[in-house]
């Protein structure tokens, strides 16, 4: 991967913008990596656990009933992944992928800081403040 | 049909792949296609599916926004401006899911996806023509991008920055009451309304899907329909199919693009009207 786009030879690139830009594309594909090797590992180990559930439609059902949800407290998925449990890992793969866009919006607070746009800065922190208005609205509702 | 575990894994993770590449080419989450999938193929339950399909939208938007940053092909400040409009109509809509009716709201959204497939159709009025909008002037929203395909430099003016405000608001609600990225109405309100090039269009629009699905996503996730056995393949084949097809937008045509995005708008459309009409 080259640090500079693939662009015409005449475009002048303010390299406080360009910083952000790698920032904050590096900082998504973190996210990326780390919840896609958790996923992967946490299913793997879910199947090598019990390597008999693999066969077997009927434990399908049991895995996708709506009746028996999923491990979901945060108490649930640290003693599984206490455990080395595979669902556990999974859905702690699920949670960074969660998190990201959230941790995005934070970081580019930071980057427009550092970029001394005051509007930007505006901007993005009322998106923040909304968006974790609404995981606490959603959380306080359930 | 009765599936065992490690052909549904199998299956899920193949379709996953095909709707992250489609995701990742046309701005949208997946949902479009993993929802059905999971619903109507391998008889899951509706809310593990619509579970799965937030988690979907957040993949196609991390794992296509890594390398469209870099490439430029997002513009970041419209993005990041627009989300003011998306997450405030997203918070607006979980509020008034309870109060208006989703059939009416499912008619309304098939005809207004219809008429704007048929906008999209017509041929572009000439970029000279873009109408001055002090707004994004004064936000510094114009943008560039160098087209693979065009192997050239693409230089933009953003216009009627407020409408495409407005419109994302609209499109937040919806994300709201239906629990989806709403790509099909972020696109064309860039694209239509905004000035922006169609791959310019649909790579902001795969930048801010993720954002407004995290926040419904947190709702179903404390709800406990974020089933690891089925959105953990959905994940890791949207993430890789998103990785893979942000490598062929910028060599894809913008013509076919455009085409392929109307194809899936009046698709949609026809679903919409179809369980509105029910």
């Amino acid at each position: 991967m080259t640090a500079e786009p693939r662009r015409g030879p005449s475009e002048p690139v303010d390299p406080r913008v360009r910083r952000v830009e790698l920032l904050i594309s590096n900082l998504l594909r973190c996210g990326v990596l780390a919840s896609l090797a958790l996923i992967v590992l946490g299913m793997v180990i879910a199947f090598v656990q019990q390597p008999g559930d693999l066969l077997r439609p009927e434990r399908l059902v049991e895995l996708t009933h709506p009746e028996r949800p999923p491990p979901h407290r945060l108490g649930e998925i640290a003693a599984g992944l206490a455990g080395l449990r595979g669902p556990a890992i999974v859905t702690l793969g699920l949670l960074v992928l969660l998190l990201t866009p959230v941790v995005r919006v934070a970081v580019s607070i930071v980057a427009f800081v550092y970029q001394r746009d005051r509007a930007f800065v505006g901007i993005t922190s009322t998106v923040l403040a909304i968006l974790l208005a609404s995981i606490v609205l959603g959380q306080a509702l359930h | 049909m009765a599936l065992t575990p490690l052909e549904f894994t199998l299956a899920t993770f193949g379709v996953s792949i095909v709707a992250g590449v489609v995701g990742a080419l046309l701005g949208l989450g997946g949902g479009i296609i993993v929802v059905p999938t999971l619903t109507l193929a391998l008889g899951i339950d509706v809310r593990y599916a619509i579970g799965a399909s937030l988690v979907s939208i957040i993949a196609t938007s991390s794992g296509a926004a890594a390398a469209y940053v870099r490439e430029r092909m997002t513009n970041l400040r419209v993005a990041m401006l627009l989300e003011l409009g998306t997450s405030t109509g997203a918070i607006t809509g979980a509020y008034l899911a309870g109060i208006l009716s989703g059939r009416w709201l499912q008619v309304t959204f098939g005809v207004v996806m219809a008429l704007t497939a048929l906008q999209m159709l017509r041929p572009r009025r000439s970029a000279l023509h873009v109408p001055p909008d002090p707004l994004a002037d004064r936000l510094r929203l114009h943008g560039g991008y160098y087209d693979q395909a065009e192997q050239r430099e693409i230089r933009y003016r953003v216009t009627r920055t407020p409408l495409g405000l407005a419109l994302m608001l609209v499109a937040g609600v919806l994300s709201g009451l239906l629990g989806i990225g709403s790509g099909i109405l972020k696109v064309p309100a860039m694209d239509l309304a905004m000035g922006l090039p169609i791959k310019a269009s649909t790579a902001t629009s795969n930048f801010m899907i993720g954002v407004t699905a995290a926040a419904g996503a947190s709702v179903w996730f404390a709800r406990g329909d974020i089933d690891p056995f089925i959105a953990g393949p959905v994940a890791a084949g949207v993430l890789l199919g998103a990785v893979a097809g942000a490598r062929v937008l910028g060599r894809a045509r913008s013509r076919t693009i455009r085409l392929a995005f109307v194809v899936v708008l009046l698709i949609t459309s026809a679903q919409m009207l179809w369980r509105g009409l029910q």
